[in-house]
């Protein structure tokens, strides 16, 4: 059964905040879907590979040059508006470094 | 008011082009219906009237000066509220992207506007596509169209209502474990998950990438190849598209090998769905279709191995909604209380379960035991469909073990909920192609059929289902 600390610190790596009784409700469902996606330790993988594409047919990666492409104005304007703080037309957060 | 019943696409280009009705007349009237209907269901969380009538009249202006529109022109059509409309909100089902409206159109979407085809407005979904009942929406609840004490599956349960409902002639929906075929078999309607690749991704708020996949629902077979054949393709901005090879092979049911899973047809499935689906394979079987019965051994890691899957990618794609570029943002004494309160404010509870299970499953000390070994049993998952589809052509099996459920009867329990999906979780897992349609009902409730089918034979499956609706 997963440990109420363990499940403290995935909430931590989520950046989700609990509360008393949502930790419980959380240990207590996850436990049970834990529980239940035991029976994947019985599948014998000793002779296959991992899956690497979805469908898996003689697919080729898909590159292109990493050059930047212009946005319209319309579009850079309209990013822009849906910023949740911003001055002076930039992107405002609070600092990393304190 | 009798011109617009029963309408299909090709009724639709007949009555535009032969002047028995505008493009105008004709989108008022599915706005009319959206606003007479849809206090019942409840499909539609935004109606784009304005964009809608504008976009009927480019039609009617075409038409009046003998230009020549397309198969799709003024087609009325809905889309799930996770796939990005131009200038029209994108929520997700979340309270997290409440204030988001979409800066452009999904490749989908742009392929629809350019053929002329006519948005109605965003419809009701689980919160990121995780559910199997629409209840996990943050805004509403959708009711199953025949009853509406029901839900209308999930999680595109709003545009498979829509389209049950007659609100819409098609429309767009994503399938991640079941998505579109399941709330497709809850509502009556005809609803395809392409192979993985087939429909470019782009513009569709990614839920599991390795697995999601644009579709569409429509009231018959023939409108949802149409539509599927409309938005298919490569695009240079989904790396992970395909060209689908154009196949024009007849399709002669004598010729046709059907498998019948056994795993599909054991414990678990209500009595009475299981007799539809076996009353439909024994209809194809006397119209000459070869019936072989075959073996998935590893159907029974599919659902487990899908959870580990689905919530590690999801718990990775959903890290990006922070409050920082857009969405809600809530203040916090610090940039990571801001991120903790915006996250914990923003998603709902299924949503944070899942972020939960996926961050464990990829979390140091945990990543092989479940990560790595669930993406191992996948590839067993697919293997077991290589091997079948070098004996069958298709295997036909129940969409879900039982029809639509009460509303609210599921919603303590994520593992019950979980089962509406067991038999269409594989087919993303193996990333091959599934029809769900319509094949008789349990009472009032509509019961599916899919077909699935091997990698890029979706031409075929329709083919299929096209002569399936002929038979029943």
């Amino acid at each position: 059964m997963i440990s109420k600390e363990e499940v403290e610190h995935i909430a931590k790596l989520a950046r989700l905040e609990l509360t008393e009784s949502e930790l419980k409700k959380m240990q207590n469902d996850l436990a049970g879907i834990l529980d239940y996606v035991d029976v994947l330790q019985k599948a014998d993988i000793s002779k296959v590979k991992t899956t690497e594409h979805s469908v898996g047919l003689n697919m080729e990666n898909v590159t292109r040059e990493d050059e930047p492409k212009p946005a319209t104005a319309e579009t850079i304007k309209k990013i822009k508006e849906q910023f949740p703080d911003k001055q002076d037309g930039h992107l405002k957060v609070k600092g990393i470094l304190n | 008011m009798s011109q617009f019943l029963n309408l299909t696409i090709e009724k639709i280009h007949k009555g535009l082009t032969g002047k028995k009705f505008s493009a105008q007349e004709l989108t008022q009237h599915y706005l009319d219906t959206i606003q007479e209907k849809d206090k019942d269901i409840g499909a539609f969380l935004h109606i784009t009237e304005k964009m809608a009538l504008e976009q009927a009249d480019v039609v009617d202006k075409a038409i009046a000066n003998k230009e020549e529109i397309s198969k799709m022109s003024a087609v009325p059509y809905a889309v799930k509220d996770a796939i990005m409309v131009k200038d029209v909100p994108c929520t997700a089902g979340s309270k997290i992207l409440e204030n988001y409206t979409a800066v452009y159109d999904a490749t989908c979407i742009d392929k629809l506007k350019t053929k002329g085809a006519i948005c109605l407005g965003k419809t009701n979904l689980d919160e990121f596509a995780m559910g199997s009942s629409t209840e996990h929406s943050a805004y509403k609840t959708t009711k199953n169209p025949h009853d509406l004490t029901r839900v209308p599956g999930g999680s595109s349960g709003g545009s498979a209502a829509s389209v049950a409902a007659n609100e819409c002639i098609f429309s767009l929906g994503s399938d991640t474990g079941g998505s579109i075929r399941q709330p497709a078999s809850f509502c009556g309607v005809v609803g395809l998950k392409p192979t993985y690749g087939a429909v470019s991704r782009y513009g569709l708020i990614a839920f599991a990438s390795s697995l999601d996949q644009i579709g569409p629902f429509a009231s018959n077979v023939e409108d949802c190849e149409i539509v599927f054949n409309a938005i298919k393709g490569i695009d240079k901005n989904d790396s992970t598209s395909v060209e689908l090879k154009q196949e024009n092979s007849k399709f002669d049911i004598k010729k046709v090998k059907i498998g019948i899973p056994k795993e599909y047809f054991a414990e678990g499935i209500d009595k009475e769905v299981k007799e539809v689906v076996e009353g439909m394979i024994e209809k194809a079987e006397k119209n000459g279709a070869k019936i072989e019965e075959v073996s998935l051994p590893h159907s029974k890691y599919a659902l487990p191995c899908y959870y580990i899957v689905a919530t590690s990618e999801a718990s990775a794609n959903l890290a990006r909604f922070d409050g920082i570029k857009y969405g809600l943002s809530v203040k916090g004494k610090d940039l990571i209380d801001e991120y903790f309160k915006t996250k914990t404010q923003g998603f709902g509870d299924e949503v944070k379960r899942r972020i939960m299970l996926g961050s464990f499953c990829l979390s140091s000390g945990y990543y092989d035991a479940y990560y790595s070994r669930a993406q191992k049993v996948r590839a067993l998952i697919r293997q077991d469909f290589e091997k079948v589809f070098k004996k069958v052509d298709f295997l036909f099996t129940p969409v879900s073990p039982f029809p639509a459920f009460k509303l609210g009867e599921k919603m303590d329990d994520p593992l019950r909920m979980y089962l509406a999906d067991i038999y269409t979780i594989s087919v993303n897992l193996a990333g091959l192609p599934a029809l769900s349609m319509p094949a008789g009902k349990v009472g009032k409730l509509p019961v599916g059929l899919q077909i699935i089918g091997n990698h890029f034979t979706e031409s075929k499956i329709l083919q299929a289902g096209k002569f399936i609706e002929t038979i029943l």
